[in-house]
């Protein structure tokens, strides 16, 4: 394949995101033996860390320093990144805030394809490249064609393409500051506001009993409440609650609420996106109660129960009421 | 301020079992219930909200069949004072690009001073409002759960990021927002409300309306094309515990405890 491709880095603290070598795997899809360049963009002393990080997973790094980029602003970066990527360049780029807030308008000023939040790549024939995606929350799936050829712009779903073993690279890292020129842009990073701390700590808790969109309406908040009780557990959330004012948000599962850590937990009326599916880690046993047989969640839970949840939970918190 | 909201009609995901065609052509749409897009919903209100504090007008876009009027006269029942019915089969098979085209050619039409649109729609792609900024050299936020009107053509506005911290920004107008559930409470719509917008008439514009060539919408413009859909072969998934109510708790209740979930 002729066209060079490229890797955004997110990175934090001196330190590079998970995504880095998950991008590198997913380039090994499209083409592989695809050579991707590590694009790392930022400020300050933790940048070269990150550049090392980059080396050992790319074999080459483009670092690119400057003050006013030490917050990832993507009305600055997008410009930066059309200036300095080639003519039909594929770029790879996490699907996280940051990726969806500066890939589709740079695939437009780049005037390349746009694959938004991939899960798979089937892989390059010719120009086309195929990939697989998920729709409807993931109730459907698609294969997306493009002809890559004028570029691309491919924003990966993370998780979706394991690291591979780590073979280190040992890349070379250029630095390309000199090329930054002007930033400016019509948006200003102001500052970040940490997300309140609510009352109670879902993180340290070890079972947690999480409801969905499907409890319905706010009244019925007792029947799980009435569960979590009987179990020793605390209610948590999907993020349709929160937004509905059921639950303070220090309650919601997910990639833009917690990542939780719990020994079991039961997604009650909670279809499974893979952004409330983000946010639970370290492999709990998951018991998941829906009355679509259908439902992603079913995918993942170890155990499902096909039903409506107001009237099975109540039947399930008084045996468990009668078992203690 | 003229605020332009872009709203898509979508199966509602929360009501149907989603099923593909045996064919893979498209999902079974027959019997689907359609709703406004949620994001889109939060959108309207938060433009309505805008609107009340400083003045001006909504106007809600939507790109479809003729049947994409229901959901911008239910949003014009919510109280937005405009509707735009942007339909011809030209816009048939459009990928975001597209419709990025087609909603911008709208923009340009008018005199806004901001443009809305949803995170994301039913295909979770995220990329409309990206694309609406780009191809208008507008600046761009995405995931937006806070705006403030600050003087002189600033917003103030919040990015929902990672771990539901927020990012503070400030932004130039004319901007494009994409709007983060949660932003604000959608009003509720009675079938009053529907009753009253019911005989406003909604301009319809097409592609010779909005100057926009068949190469570069719909199918043949399209340079990102759904191939089929399909359903990925089922993974271990979960154990679906079967039998009658008594037997299933029963049994749930000694998994629970096998695996520490009884305290
Ligand atoms: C940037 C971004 C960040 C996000 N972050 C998060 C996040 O952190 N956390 C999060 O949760 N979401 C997040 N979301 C939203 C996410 O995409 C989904 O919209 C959300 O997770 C859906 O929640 P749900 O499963 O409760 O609702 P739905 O998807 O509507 O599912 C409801 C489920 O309940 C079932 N059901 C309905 N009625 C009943 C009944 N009576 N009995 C049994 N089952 C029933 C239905 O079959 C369905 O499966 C985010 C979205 C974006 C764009
Ligand atoms: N057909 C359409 N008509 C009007 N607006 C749309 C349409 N498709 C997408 N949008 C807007 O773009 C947003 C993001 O959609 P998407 O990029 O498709 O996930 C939606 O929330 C809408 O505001």
């Amino acid at each position: 394949m002729a066209a060079q491709m490229f890797a955004y880095i997110l990175h934090k603290d001196g330190k590079a995101d998970d995504s880095a070598s998950e991008l590198v795997s997913a380039a090994r899809k499209i083409a592989p033996d695809a050579a991707p360049v590590a694009v790392v963009i930022g400020a300050g002393a933790g940048l070269d860390a990150v550049c090392a990080e980059a080396a050992g997973i790319y074999p080459q790094v483009w670092k690119f320093a400057h003050d006013a980029l030490a917050y990832p602003n993507a009305e600055l970066i997008r410009p930066l990144l059309q200036r300095v990527l080639p003519k039909g360049a594929v770029l790879l780029l996490p699907h996280t805030t940051f990726g969806m807030d500066v890939g589709p308008g740079l695939a437009v000023k780049l005037d390349a394809a746009y694959l938004p939040d991939v899960v798979g790549i089937d892989g390059l024939e010719g120009a086309t490249l195929k990939v697989v995606r998920q729709e409807f929350s993931g109730q459907a799936s698609t294969h997306l064609q493009a002809d890559i050829s004028g570029g691309a712009v491919i924003s990966v779903r993370s998780g979706c393409f394991p690291p591979e073993e780590t073979r280190s690279a040992g890349g070379q890292v250029a630095d390309k500051s000199a090329e930054v020129g002007d930033l400016a842009a019509r948006r200003r990073f102001v500052e970040v506001l940490q997300a309140e701390v609510g009352d109670v700590d879902i993180t340290k808790e070890e079972v947690l009993v999480s409801i969905g969109r499907g409890f319905g309406d706010k009244e019925n908040l007792p029947v799980a409440e009435e569960l979590a009780q009987a179990m020793g557990a605390v209610v948590s959330c999907s993020r349709p609650i929160v937004d509905a004012k059921w639950l303070e948000k220090g309650r919601q599962v997910g990639t833009s609420g917690k990542t939780v850590k719990p020994k079991v937990y039961l997604a009650l009326g909670i279809s499974g996106s893979f952004q409330h599916m983000g946010g639970l880690k370290g492999n709990p046993f998951i018991v998941a109660v829906n009355k679509n047989p259908k439902a992603p969640i079913f995918q993942v839970a170890n155990v499902g129960v096909v039903a409506d949840v107001l009237e099975f939970v109540p039947e399930l918190t008084k045996r468990v009421q009668e078992a203690k | 301020m003229e605020i332009l909201v872009c709203v898509k009609r979508v199966p509602d995901s929360a009501e149907n079992e989603i099923e593909v065609k045996a064919d893979g052509s498209d999902i079974k749409r027959e019997d689907l219930v359609y709703s406004v897009n949620e994001w889109d919903n939060y959108a309207v209100e938060e433009a309505i909200q805008i609107v009340d504090r400083v003045g001006g007008s909504v106007t809600v876009a939507s790109i479809g069949s003729p049947e994409a009027e229901e959901v911008v006269r239910r949003e014009m029942a919510m109280g937005a004072n405009n509707g735009l019915l942007l339909t011809d089969p030209a816009f048939e098979g459009s990928d975001g690009r597209g419709i990025a085209a087609i909603l911008a050619a709208a923009v340009r039409k008018g005199n806004y001073d901001l443009v809305l649109t949803g995170a994301q729609a039913d295909d979770g792609a995220a990329q409309v409002g990206g694309m609406v900024a780009a191809l208008l050299d507008w600046p761009y936020a995405s995931l937006v759960n806070m705006i403030e009107v600050k003087e002189a053509g600033v917003l103030r506005i919040g990015r929902e990021i990672e771990g539901g911290n927020q990012e503070i920004n400030e932004i130039q107008m004319p901007c494009v927002l994409s709007i983060q559930t949660g932003i604000n409470e959608p009003r509720y719509v009675g079938i009053r409300g529907i009753r009253k917008v019911a005989a406003v008439e909604i301009p319809v514009l097409k592609a010779a309306d909005l100057g926009l060539g068949a190469a570069e919408v719909g199918r043949a413009g399209a340079r990102v094309k759904r191939a089929d859909y399909f359903v990925p072969p089922a993974g271990a998934g979960a154990e679906i515990l079967q039998g009658s109510t008594d037997e299933i708790t029963a049994k749930l209740v000694d998994l629970l405890k096998a695996k520490g979930g009884i305290k």
